[in-house]
Protein backbone atom coordinates (compact mmCIF):
# COMPACT_ATOMS: atom_id res chain seq x y z
CA UNK A 1 0.00 0.00 0.00
CA UNK A 2 1.33 3.41 -0.96
CA UNK A 3 1.51 6.40 1.37
CA UNK A 4 -1.47 8.76 1.35
CA UNK A 5 -1.08 11.89 -0.80
CA UNK A 6 -1.73 14.23 2.12
CA UNK A 7 -1.49 13.65 5.81
CA UNK A 8 -1.97 16.31 8.49
CA UNK A 9 -1.21 15.51 12.09
CA UNK A 10 -2.29 17.67 15.04
CA UNK A 11 -1.95 20.81 12.91
CA UNK A 12 -2.32 24.07 14.84
CA UNK A 13 -2.12 27.65 13.62
CA UNK A 14 -2.76 30.94 15.42
CA UNK A 15 -2.72 34.52 14.23
CA UNK A 16 -1.77 36.47 17.33
CA UNK A 17 -4.07 35.22 20.06
CA UNK A 18 -6.68 33.87 17.68
CA UNK A 19 -6.37 30.12 17.17
CA UNK A 20 -7.51 29.39 13.63
CA UNK A 21 -6.61 25.70 13.45
CA UNK A 22 -6.99 23.78 16.69
CA UNK A 23 -5.56 20.38 15.91
CA UNK A 24 -6.36 19.07 12.45
CA UNK A 25 -5.87 15.41 11.58
CA UNK A 26 -6.63 14.58 7.97
CA UNK A 27 -5.60 11.86 5.57
CA UNK A 28 -6.24 12.07 1.84
CA UNK A 29 -5.62 9.19 -0.51
CA UNK A 30 -4.02 9.50 -3.93
CA UNK A 31 -6.42 10.59 -6.65
CA UNK A 32 -9.15 11.72 -4.26
CA UNK A 33 -11.15 14.91 -4.73
CA UNK A 34 -11.76 16.34 -1.28
CA UNK A 35 -14.12 19.26 -0.73
CA UNK A 36 -13.71 21.30 2.42
CA UNK A 37 -16.79 23.22 3.51
CA UNK A 38 -17.75 25.23 6.55
CA UNK A 39 -18.72 28.72 7.69
CA UNK A 40 -16.37 31.62 7.02
CA UNK A 41 -13.66 31.87 9.65
CA UNK A 42 -13.71 28.14 10.25
CA UNK A 43 -10.07 27.80 9.13
CA UNK A 44 -10.64 26.15 5.73
CA UNK A 45 -8.38 28.50 3.79
CA UNK A 46 -5.74 28.51 6.48
CA UNK A 47 -5.64 24.72 6.39
CA UNK A 48 -5.14 24.83 2.63
CA UNK A 49 -2.38 27.44 2.96
CA UNK A 50 -0.57 25.30 5.54
CA UNK A 51 -0.41 22.44 3.04
CA UNK A 52 2.02 24.34 0.79
CA UNK A 53 3.53 26.28 3.69
CA UNK A 54 2.23 29.69 2.65
CA UNK A 55 1.30 29.78 6.32
CA UNK A 56 3.72 28.45 8.90
CA UNK A 57 1.86 26.32 11.46
CA UNK A 58 2.59 26.70 15.18
CA UNK A 59 2.79 22.95 15.63
CA UNK A 60 1.88 19.73 13.94
CA UNK A 61 3.00 18.19 10.69
CA UNK A 62 1.97 18.10 7.08
CA UNK A 63 3.12 15.31 4.79
CA UNK A 64 2.56 15.47 1.05
CA UNK A 65 3.38 12.27 -0.81
CA UNK A 66 5.23 11.07 2.29
CA UNK A 67 7.43 14.17 2.47
CA UNK A 68 7.34 16.46 5.52
CA UNK A 69 6.41 19.96 4.29
CA UNK A 70 8.40 23.00 5.37
CA UNK A 71 10.60 21.29 7.95
CA UNK A 72 13.17 18.62 8.42
CA UNK A 73 13.54 16.49 11.48
CA UNK A 74 16.97 16.72 13.04
CA UNK A 75 17.96 15.66 16.55
CA UNK A 76 14.37 15.32 17.68
CA UNK A 77 13.27 18.84 16.62
CA UNK A 78 11.79 20.29 13.48
CA UNK A 79 13.93 22.85 11.68
CA UNK A 80 12.69 25.05 8.84
CA UNK A 81 13.77 23.85 5.42
CA UNK A 82 16.12 25.97 3.32
CA UNK A 83 14.35 28.27 0.86
CA UNK A 84 15.57 26.17 -2.05
CA UNK A 85 14.12 22.91 -0.68
CA UNK A 86 10.83 24.56 0.29
CA UNK A 87 10.57 25.93 -3.25
CA UNK A 88 11.03 22.44 -4.66
CA UNK A 89 8.18 21.20 -2.46
CA UNK A 90 5.92 24.05 -3.58
CA UNK A 91 6.69 23.32 -7.22
CA UNK A 92 4.83 20.03 -6.95
CA UNK A 93 1.78 21.51 -5.18
CA UNK A 94 -0.42 23.65 -7.39
CA UNK A 95 -2.58 26.37 -5.89
CA UNK A 96 -5.53 28.27 -7.29
CA UNK A 97 -6.66 31.38 -5.45
CA UNK A 98 -10.06 32.94 -4.92
CA UNK A 99 -8.94 36.16 -6.60
CA UNK A 100 -6.92 34.42 -9.36
CA UNK A 101 -3.72 36.42 -8.76
CA UNK A 102 -2.69 36.24 -12.39
CA UNK A 103 0.33 38.38 -13.23
CA UNK A 104 -1.34 41.46 -14.75
CA UNK A 105 1.72 42.54 -16.75
CA UNK A 106 1.86 39.27 -18.65
CA UNK A 107 -0.49 37.82 -21.26
CA UNK A 108 -2.49 34.66 -20.59
CA UNK A 109 0.15 32.64 -22.43
CA UNK A 110 3.01 34.32 -20.54
CA UNK A 111 1.24 33.66 -17.25
CA UNK A 112 1.18 29.95 -17.98
CA UNK A 113 4.79 30.07 -19.21
CA UNK A 114 6.05 31.92 -16.14
CA UNK A 115 6.60 28.90 -13.88
CA UNK A 116 8.08 26.86 -16.72
CA UNK A 117 10.61 29.57 -17.55
CA UNK A 118 11.35 31.07 -14.13
CA UNK A 119 11.19 27.92 -11.99
CA UNK A 120 11.75 24.92 -14.22
CA UNK A 121 14.22 26.75 -16.46
CA UNK A 122 12.62 25.54 -19.67
CA UNK A 123 13.52 27.40 -22.87
CA UNK A 124 11.07 30.01 -24.13
CA UNK A 125 10.05 28.16 -27.30
CA UNK A 126 9.38 24.90 -25.46
CA UNK A 127 7.55 26.69 -22.65
CA UNK A 128 5.42 28.55 -25.17
CA UNK A 129 4.37 25.33 -26.85
CA UNK A 130 3.45 23.64 -23.55
CA UNK A 131 1.64 26.72 -22.28
CA UNK A 132 -0.39 26.85 -25.49
CA UNK A 133 -1.39 23.20 -25.02
CA UNK A 134 -2.56 23.92 -21.47
CA UNK A 135 -4.56 26.99 -22.53
CA UNK A 136 -6.20 24.81 -25.15
CA UNK A 137 -7.03 22.27 -22.46
CA UNK A 138 -8.91 24.89 -20.40
CA UNK A 139 -10.61 26.14 -23.58
CA UNK A 140 -8.74 29.42 -23.93
CA UNK A 141 -6.47 28.85 -26.92
CA UNK A 142 -7.97 31.93 -28.61
CA UNK A 143 -7.24 34.15 -25.60
CA UNK A 144 -3.49 33.46 -25.40
CA UNK A 145 -2.44 37.01 -26.24
CA UNK A 146 -4.95 38.71 -23.93
CA UNK A 147 -3.87 40.39 -20.72
CA UNK A 148 -5.74 39.33 -17.55
CA UNK A 149 -7.57 42.68 -17.46
CA UNK A 150 -9.06 41.81 -20.85
CA UNK A 151 -10.47 38.47 -19.64
CA UNK A 152 -13.62 37.67 -17.69
CA UNK A 153 -13.29 36.33 -14.14
CA UNK A 154 -14.08 32.80 -15.29
CA UNK A 155 -11.47 33.00 -18.04
CA UNK A 156 -8.88 34.40 -15.61
CA UNK A 157 -9.49 31.54 -13.21
CA UNK A 158 -9.10 29.00 -16.01
CA UNK A 159 -5.76 30.62 -16.95
CA UNK A 160 -4.77 30.39 -13.28
CA UNK A 161 -5.58 26.67 -13.28
CA UNK A 162 -3.52 26.21 -16.45
CA UNK A 163 -0.66 28.15 -14.82
CA UNK A 164 -0.67 25.73 -11.88
CA UNK A 165 -0.97 22.65 -14.08
CA UNK A 166 2.07 23.76 -16.08
CA UNK A 167 4.22 22.81 -13.09
CA UNK A 168 2.89 19.22 -13.35
CA UNK A 169 1.87 19.11 -9.70
CA UNK A 170 0.94 15.94 -7.87
CA UNK A 171 -1.59 17.81 -5.75
CA UNK A 172 -3.86 20.73 -6.56
CA UNK A 173 -5.23 23.11 -3.92
CA UNK A 174 -8.26 25.27 -4.77
CA UNK A 175 -9.05 28.12 -2.36
CA UNK A 176 -12.69 29.09 -3.06
CA UNK A 177 -12.00 29.10 -6.82
CA UNK A 178 -15.48 30.30 -7.79
CA UNK A 179 -16.36 32.64 -4.92
CA UNK A 180 -15.20 35.80 -6.69
CA UNK A 181 -17.07 34.98 -9.91
CA UNK A 182 -20.35 36.22 -11.29
CA UNK A 183 -22.89 33.38 -11.03
CA UNK A 184 -23.01 32.75 -14.79
CA UNK A 185 -19.22 32.21 -14.90
CA UNK A 186 -19.04 29.59 -12.13
CA UNK A 187 -19.98 26.70 -14.39
CA UNK A 188 -17.07 27.04 -16.84
CA UNK A 189 -14.52 26.91 -13.99
CA UNK A 190 -16.20 23.95 -12.30
CA UNK A 191 -16.26 22.15 -15.67
CA UNK A 192 -12.47 22.53 -16.01
CA UNK A 193 -12.05 21.26 -12.45
CA UNK A 194 -14.30 18.29 -13.16
CA UNK A 195 -12.20 17.40 -16.22
CA UNK A 196 -9.10 17.64 -14.07
CA UNK A 197 -10.63 15.35 -11.44
CA UNK A 198 -11.36 12.81 -14.17
CA UNK A 199 -7.63 12.62 -14.97
CA UNK A 200 -6.98 11.27 -11.47
CA UNK A 201 -5.47 14.44 -9.99
CA UNK A 202 -5.57 14.65 -6.20
CA UNK A 203 -7.53 17.81 -5.43
CA UNK A 204 -8.45 19.66 -2.26
CA UNK A 205 -11.17 22.20 -2.90
CA UNK A 206 -12.36 24.75 -0.36
CA UNK A 207 -15.76 25.64 -1.74
CA UNK A 208 -19.35 26.66 -1.19
CA UNK A 209 -20.48 24.77 -4.29
CA UNK A 210 -22.37 21.89 -2.70
CA UNK A 211 -23.45 20.63 -6.12
CA UNK A 212 -19.82 20.21 -7.15
CA UNK A 213 -19.01 18.54 -3.83
CA UNK A 214 -21.83 16.08 -4.29
CA UNK A 215 -21.17 15.33 -7.94
CA UNK A 216 -17.37 15.39 -8.25
CA UNK A 217 -16.12 15.05 -4.67
CA UNK A 218 -15.01 11.69 -3.27
CA UNK A 219 -14.80 12.97 0.27
CA UNK A 220 -16.32 15.89 2.16
CA UNK A 221 -14.80 17.59 5.17
CA UNK A 222 -16.90 19.93 7.30
CA UNK A 223 -14.93 22.37 9.44
CA UNK A 224 -16.04 24.78 12.13
CA UNK A 225 -14.01 26.90 14.56
CA UNK A 226 -10.69 25.38 13.59
CA UNK A 227 -11.72 21.75 13.91
CA UNK A 228 -12.92 19.03 11.57
CA UNK A 229 -16.44 18.37 12.83
CA UNK A 230 -17.45 15.68 10.42
CA UNK A 231 -16.18 13.97 7.27
CA UNK A 232 -17.18 11.21 4.92
CA UNK A 233 -18.64 10.52 1.48
CA UNK A 234 -20.33 13.73 0.25
CA UNK A 235 -23.76 12.13 -0.21
CA UNK A 236 -23.76 10.87 3.37
CA UNK A 237 -22.52 14.09 4.97
CA UNK A 238 -24.82 16.26 2.88
CA UNK A 239 -27.78 13.88 3.01
CA UNK A 240 -27.66 12.76 6.61
CA UNK A 241 -25.34 14.95 8.69
CA UNK A 242 -24.61 13.44 12.07
CA UNK A 243 -23.59 16.60 13.85
CA UNK A 244 -25.79 19.56 14.89
CA UNK A 245 -23.33 22.15 13.59
CA UNK A 246 -23.17 20.46 10.20
CA UNK A 247 -26.96 20.42 10.05
CA UNK A 248 -27.16 24.09 11.02
CA UNK A 249 -24.62 25.07 8.35
CA UNK A 250 -26.16 22.96 5.61
CA UNK A 251 -29.65 24.28 6.33
CA UNK A 252 -28.31 27.75 5.49
CA UNK A 253 -26.47 26.91 2.27
CA UNK A 254 -28.56 24.17 0.66
CA UNK B 1 -62.68 64.93 -25.04
CA UNK B 2 -61.94 62.44 -27.74
CA UNK B 3 -62.73 64.84 -30.61
CA UNK B 4 -59.23 64.95 -32.16
CA UNK B 5 -57.61 61.89 -33.65
CA UNK B 6 -54.04 62.91 -32.66
CA UNK B 7 -52.68 59.81 -30.91
CA UNK B 8 -50.22 60.05 -28.07
CA UNK B 9 -47.39 58.92 -30.37
CA UNK B 10 -47.60 61.82 -32.81
CA UNK B 11 -48.02 64.70 -30.39
CA UNK B 12 -44.98 65.90 -28.54
CA UNK B 13 -45.01 68.49 -25.76
CA UNK B 14 -44.33 71.19 -28.36
CA UNK B 15 -47.47 70.36 -30.30
CA UNK B 16 -48.17 68.15 -33.27
CA UNK B 17 -47.27 70.64 -36.02
CA UNK B 18 -43.53 71.37 -35.47
CA UNK B 19 -41.15 68.45 -36.02
CA UNK B 20 -39.10 67.52 -32.99
CA UNK B 21 -35.59 69.05 -33.00
CA UNK B 22 -32.48 67.27 -31.74
CA UNK B 23 -30.15 70.19 -32.15
CA UNK B 24 -28.57 71.41 -28.90
CA UNK B 25 -27.40 75.02 -28.88
CA UNK B 26 -25.07 76.20 -26.17
CA UNK B 27 -25.32 79.76 -24.90
CA UNK B 28 -22.45 82.14 -25.59
CA UNK B 29 -20.00 82.58 -22.74
CA UNK B 30 -18.97 86.23 -22.86
CA UNK B 31 -16.78 85.98 -19.75
CA UNK B 32 -14.68 83.24 -21.28
CA UNK B 33 -14.29 85.14 -24.55
CA UNK B 34 -13.21 88.27 -22.69
CA UNK B 35 -10.65 86.34 -20.60
CA UNK B 36 -9.26 84.65 -23.73
CA UNK B 37 -8.97 87.99 -25.50
CA UNK B 38 -7.21 89.55 -22.54
CA UNK B 39 -4.78 86.63 -22.30
CA UNK B 40 -3.95 86.91 -25.98
CA UNK B 41 -3.40 90.64 -25.61
CA UNK B 42 -1.03 90.17 -22.64
CA UNK B 43 0.94 87.49 -24.50
CA UNK B 44 1.31 89.65 -27.59
CA UNK B 45 2.33 92.64 -25.51
CA UNK B 46 4.90 90.56 -23.58
CA UNK B 47 6.33 89.15 -26.82
CA UNK B 48 6.51 92.59 -28.34
CA UNK B 49 8.32 94.16 -25.36
CA UNK B 50 10.81 91.32 -25.29
CA UNK B 51 11.39 91.46 -29.02
CA UNK B 52 11.97 95.20 -29.23
CA UNK B 53 13.72 95.70 -25.89
CA UNK B 54 17.26 96.89 -26.70
CA UNK B 55 18.58 95.69 -23.29
CA UNK B 56 18.02 92.03 -24.11
CA UNK B 57 20.79 91.87 -26.74
CA UNK B 58 19.28 89.12 -28.90
CA UNK B 59 22.33 89.22 -31.13
CA UNK B 60 24.42 88.13 -28.11
CA UNK B 61 21.96 85.34 -27.37
CA UNK B 62 22.30 84.08 -30.93
CA UNK B 63 26.07 84.38 -30.80
CA UNK B 64 26.40 82.38 -27.60
CA UNK B 65 23.65 79.78 -28.05
CA UNK B 66 26.07 77.30 -29.66
CA UNK B 67 29.26 78.65 -28.10
CA UNK B 68 31.77 75.92 -27.22
CA UNK B 69 31.94 76.99 -23.58
CA UNK B 70 28.14 76.88 -23.29
CA UNK B 71 28.00 73.49 -24.99
CA UNK B 72 30.64 72.14 -22.58
CA UNK B 73 28.48 73.33 -19.70
CA UNK B 74 25.41 71.75 -21.30
CA UNK B 75 27.25 68.45 -21.59
CA UNK B 76 28.24 68.61 -17.89
CA UNK B 77 24.60 69.29 -16.96
CA UNK B 78 23.46 66.26 -18.98
CA UNK B 79 26.17 64.05 -17.45
CA UNK B 80 25.37 65.24 -13.92
CA UNK B 81 21.65 64.67 -14.42
CA UNK B 82 21.97 61.19 -15.89
CA UNK B 83 24.69 60.02 -13.49
CA UNK B 84 23.01 61.32 -10.34
CA UNK B 85 19.63 59.92 -11.42
CA UNK B 86 21.14 56.49 -12.14
CA UNK B 87 22.93 56.42 -8.79
CA UNK B 88 19.86 57.92 -7.10
CA UNK B 89 17.56 55.22 -8.50
CA UNK B 90 19.95 52.44 -7.47
CA UNK B 91 20.24 53.92 -3.96
CA UNK B 92 16.47 54.38 -3.88
CA UNK B 93 15.77 50.74 -4.76
CA UNK B 94 18.27 49.48 -2.16
CA UNK B 95 16.90 51.76 0.56
CA UNK B 96 13.28 50.91 -0.34
CA UNK B 97 14.06 47.19 -0.09
CA UNK B 98 15.64 47.90 3.32
CA UNK B 99 12.46 49.73 4.34
CA UNK B 100 10.23 46.76 3.52
CA UNK B 101 12.66 44.22 5.00
CA UNK B 102 11.87 42.10 8.06
CA UNK B 103 14.97 43.34 9.89
CA UNK B 104 14.39 46.24 12.25
CA UNK B 105 18.05 47.33 11.93
CA UNK B 106 17.78 47.61 8.14
CA UNK B 107 14.52 49.54 8.44
CA UNK B 108 16.04 51.92 11.00
CA UNK B 109 19.11 52.54 8.84
CA UNK B 110 16.93 53.28 5.82
CA UNK B 111 14.69 55.57 7.86
CA UNK B 112 17.67 57.53 9.22
CA UNK B 113 19.03 58.03 5.69
CA UNK B 114 15.73 59.32 4.34
CA UNK B 115 15.17 61.48 7.41
CA UNK B 116 18.57 63.17 7.18
CA UNK B 117 18.82 63.74 3.44
CA UNK B 118 15.24 64.88 2.98
CA UNK B 119 15.37 66.97 6.13
CA UNK B 120 18.31 69.19 5.14
CA UNK B 121 18.44 71.53 2.13
CA UNK B 122 20.15 70.18 -0.97
CA UNK B 123 22.11 73.42 -1.26
CA UNK B 124 23.58 72.86 2.21
CA UNK B 125 24.43 69.25 1.31
CA UNK B 126 26.21 70.35 -1.86
CA UNK B 127 28.34 72.92 -0.02
CA UNK B 128 29.02 70.29 2.64
CA UNK B 129 30.31 67.72 0.12
CA UNK B 130 32.42 70.40 -1.55
CA UNK B 131 34.08 71.12 1.81
CA UNK B 132 34.32 67.51 2.96
CA UNK B 133 38.12 67.82 3.15
CA UNK B 134 37.71 70.06 6.20
CA UNK B 135 36.44 67.02 8.14
CA UNK B 136 38.26 64.20 6.37
CA UNK B 137 41.52 65.54 4.87
CA UNK B 138 42.43 62.03 3.71
CA UNK B 139 40.39 59.12 2.46
CA UNK B 140 41.88 55.66 2.84
CA UNK B 141 41.15 52.05 2.11
CA UNK B 142 41.89 49.57 4.90
CA UNK B 143 40.73 48.38 8.29
CA UNK B 144 38.00 50.59 9.78
CA UNK B 145 38.18 52.25 13.22
CA UNK B 146 41.70 53.72 12.67
CA UNK B 147 43.23 50.39 11.67
CA UNK B 148 46.07 50.17 9.15
CA UNK B 149 45.41 51.61 5.71
CA UNK B 150 46.31 50.09 2.36
CA UNK B 151 46.08 53.29 0.36
CA UNK B 152 45.12 56.86 1.14
CA UNK B 153 44.19 59.80 -1.06
CA UNK B 154 44.05 63.53 -0.54
CA UNK B 155 40.36 64.31 -0.25
CA UNK B 156 40.75 67.56 -2.13
CA UNK B 157 42.28 65.78 -5.10
CA UNK B 158 39.51 63.19 -5.09
CA UNK B 159 36.45 65.34 -4.49
CA UNK B 160 36.47 67.85 -7.34
CA UNK B 161 33.58 70.19 -7.99
CA UNK B 162 32.01 67.58 -10.28
CA UNK B 163 32.44 64.75 -7.78
CA UNK B 164 31.01 66.86 -4.96
CA UNK B 165 28.07 67.75 -7.18
CA UNK B 166 27.52 64.10 -8.08
CA UNK B 167 27.70 63.00 -4.44
CA UNK B 168 25.33 65.71 -3.27
CA UNK B 169 22.76 65.28 -6.03
CA UNK B 170 22.70 61.47 -6.12
CA UNK B 171 22.64 60.84 -2.39
CA UNK B 172 19.89 63.41 -1.99
CA UNK B 173 18.00 61.93 -4.93
CA UNK B 174 18.32 58.43 -3.42
CA UNK B 175 16.32 59.56 -0.41
CA UNK B 176 13.47 60.85 -2.57
CA UNK B 177 13.62 57.86 -4.92
CA UNK B 178 13.40 55.39 -2.02
CA UNK B 179 10.04 56.87 -1.06
CA UNK B 180 8.83 56.58 -4.65
CA UNK B 181 10.05 52.98 -4.99
CA UNK B 182 8.54 52.06 -1.63
CA UNK B 183 5.16 53.43 -2.66
CA UNK B 184 5.42 51.35 -5.85
CA UNK B 185 6.31 48.16 -3.97
CA UNK B 186 3.43 48.65 -1.55
CA UNK B 187 0.99 49.16 -4.40
CA UNK B 188 1.53 45.60 -5.65
CA UNK B 189 -1.10 43.17 -4.35
CA UNK B 190 0.48 40.79 -1.79
CA UNK B 191 -1.44 38.01 -3.53
CA UNK B 192 1.00 38.36 -6.43
CA UNK B 193 3.88 37.29 -4.22
CA UNK B 194 1.86 34.38 -2.87
CA UNK B 195 0.94 33.18 -6.33
CA UNK B 196 4.57 33.36 -7.41
CA UNK B 197 5.75 31.64 -4.22
CA UNK B 198 3.18 28.88 -4.75
CA UNK B 199 4.72 28.25 -8.18
CA UNK B 200 8.07 27.72 -6.42
CA UNK B 201 9.77 30.99 -7.36
CA UNK B 202 12.66 32.27 -5.25
CA UNK B 203 12.37 35.56 -3.41
CA UNK B 204 14.82 37.26 -5.75
CA UNK B 205 12.90 36.08 -8.80
CA UNK B 206 9.56 37.10 -7.29
CA UNK B 207 10.96 40.58 -6.75
CA UNK B 208 12.54 40.80 -10.20
CA UNK B 209 9.91 39.09 -12.36
CA UNK B 210 6.66 39.78 -10.53
CA UNK B 211 6.80 42.65 -8.03
CA UNK B 212 9.20 45.17 -9.60
CA UNK B 213 7.65 45.10 -13.10
CA UNK B 214 4.27 45.91 -11.59
CA UNK B 215 5.72 48.47 -9.19
CA UNK B 216 7.37 50.15 -12.20
CA UNK B 217 3.98 51.34 -13.38
CA UNK B 218 3.69 53.33 -10.14
CA UNK B 219 7.38 54.23 -10.00
CA UNK B 220 8.03 55.45 -13.56
CA UNK B 221 5.84 58.59 -13.73
CA UNK B 222 7.21 60.25 -10.57
CA UNK B 223 10.73 59.13 -11.51
CA UNK B 224 10.32 60.92 -14.83
CA UNK B 225 9.30 64.00 -12.91
CA UNK B 226 12.35 63.61 -10.66
CA UNK B 227 14.58 63.36 -13.74
CA UNK B 228 13.13 66.49 -15.26
CA UNK B 229 13.36 68.25 -11.93
CA UNK B 230 16.98 67.09 -11.68
CA UNK B 231 17.82 68.69 -15.05
CA UNK B 232 17.02 72.02 -13.48
CA UNK B 233 18.24 71.23 -9.96
CA UNK B 234 21.76 70.69 -11.32
CA UNK B 235 21.94 74.47 -11.68
CA UNK B 236 22.40 74.58 -7.89
CA UNK B 237 25.90 73.20 -8.31
CA UNK B 238 26.94 76.55 -9.75
CA UNK B 239 27.60 77.55 -6.11
CA UNK B 240 30.37 74.95 -5.88
CA UNK B 241 31.85 75.59 -9.33
CA UNK B 242 30.28 72.49 -10.82
CA UNK B 243 31.11 73.61 -14.40
CA UNK B 244 27.48 72.98 -15.40
CA UNK B 245 25.42 75.06 -17.81
CA UNK B 246 24.61 77.82 -15.33
CA UNK B 247 28.19 77.95 -14.00
CA UNK B 248 29.67 78.52 -17.45
CA UNK B 249 26.97 81.07 -18.31
CA UNK B 250 27.86 82.93 -15.12
CA UNK B 251 31.59 82.77 -15.91
CA UNK B 252 30.90 84.26 -19.31
CA UNK B 253 28.73 87.12 -18.09
CA UNK B 254 31.21 87.97 -15.34
CA UNK B 255 33.70 88.79 -18.09
CA UNK B 256 31.42 90.35 -20.75
CA UNK B 257 28.59 91.65 -18.49
CA UNK B 258 25.89 90.21 -20.80
CA UNK B 259 23.99 88.87 -17.76
CA UNK B 260 20.50 88.70 -19.22
CA UNK B 261 21.53 87.42 -22.64
CA UNK B 262 23.53 84.55 -21.18
CA UNK B 263 20.76 83.64 -18.75
CA UNK B 264 18.44 83.46 -21.76
CA UNK B 265 20.95 81.21 -23.54
CA UNK B 266 21.01 78.89 -20.52
CA UNK B 267 17.21 78.98 -20.15
CA UNK B 268 16.69 78.01 -23.79
CA UNK B 269 18.90 74.96 -23.28
CA UNK B 270 17.06 74.00 -20.08
CA UNK B 271 13.76 74.23 -21.98
CA UNK B 272 15.13 72.03 -24.77
CA UNK B 273 16.36 69.40 -22.30
CA UNK B 274 13.08 69.35 -20.38
CA UNK B 275 11.04 69.03 -23.55
CA UNK B 276 13.13 66.15 -24.88
CA UNK B 277 12.97 64.39 -21.51
CA UNK B 278 9.18 64.79 -21.44
CA UNK B 279 8.87 63.02 -24.77
CA UNK B 280 11.00 60.16 -23.44
CA UNK B 281 8.88 59.99 -20.31
CA UNK B 282 5.72 59.66 -22.38
CA UNK B 283 6.99 56.60 -24.24
CA UNK B 284 8.43 55.04 -21.07
CA UNK B 285 5.09 55.32 -19.29
CA UNK B 286 3.30 53.78 -22.23
CA UNK B 287 5.71 50.83 -22.12
CA UNK B 288 5.09 50.14 -18.42
CA UNK B 289 1.31 50.44 -18.51
CA UNK B 290 1.06 47.18 -20.50
CA UNK B 291 -1.74 44.98 -19.22
CA UNK B 292 -3.41 47.79 -17.32
CA UNK B 293 -5.90 48.83 -19.95
CA UNK B 294 -3.08 50.00 -22.20
CA UNK B 295 -4.08 53.65 -21.89
CA UNK B 296 -1.63 56.42 -21.22
CA UNK B 297 -2.99 58.86 -18.66
CA UNK B 298 -1.78 61.89 -20.53
CA UNK B 299 -1.23 63.18 -24.03
CA UNK B 300 2.29 63.93 -25.15
CA UNK B 301 1.60 67.62 -25.46
CA UNK B 302 -0.06 67.81 -22.05
CA UNK B 303 2.88 66.05 -20.44
CA UNK B 304 5.43 68.47 -21.85
CA UNK B 305 3.41 71.46 -20.76
CA UNK B 306 2.95 70.06 -17.28
CA UNK B 307 6.64 69.35 -16.78
CA UNK B 308 7.66 72.82 -17.82
CA UNK B 309 5.58 74.15 -14.99
CA UNK B 310 7.77 72.40 -12.40
CA UNK B 311 10.28 74.73 -10.86
CA UNK B 312 13.85 73.57 -10.46
CA UNK B 313 14.03 74.97 -6.96
CA UNK B 314 10.65 73.65 -5.89
CA UNK B 315 12.17 71.05 -3.63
Amino acid sequence: MTAPMVQCRALRKSFGRIEVLRGIDLTIARGQVVCVVGPSGSGKSTLLRCLNHLEEPQSGRVYVDGELIGYEERGGTLRPLSDARLRRQRESIGMVFQRFHLFPHRTALENVMEGLVAVKGIGAADARRRAAELLDRVGLADRAQHYPAQLSGGQQQRVAIARSLAMEPKLMLFDEPTSALDPELVGEVLAVMKDLAATGMTMIVVTHEMGFAREVGDHLVFMDEGLIIEQGPPREVLGAPRHDRTRAFLSKVL
Amino acid sequence: MGTTDAGPASAGPAGADTPETNRISHPLRPGRWAAAGLTALVLIWLGWTIAVNPNLHWDVVVAYQFDDVILDGLWVTIQLTVASMVIGVILGVIVALMQVSDSRMLRTGAMAYVWFFRGTPLLVQLIFWFNIALIFPEIGLGVPFDGPKLVTWETNALVTGFVAALLGLSINEGAYMSEIVRAGLRAVDPGQQEAAAALGMSRAKIMRRVVLPQAMRIIVPPTGNQFISMLKTTSLVSVIAGADLLTVAQRLYLTNFEVIALLIVASIWYLVLTTVASIGQYFLERRFSRGFGGTVPDTLRGRIGRNLRFSGLAR
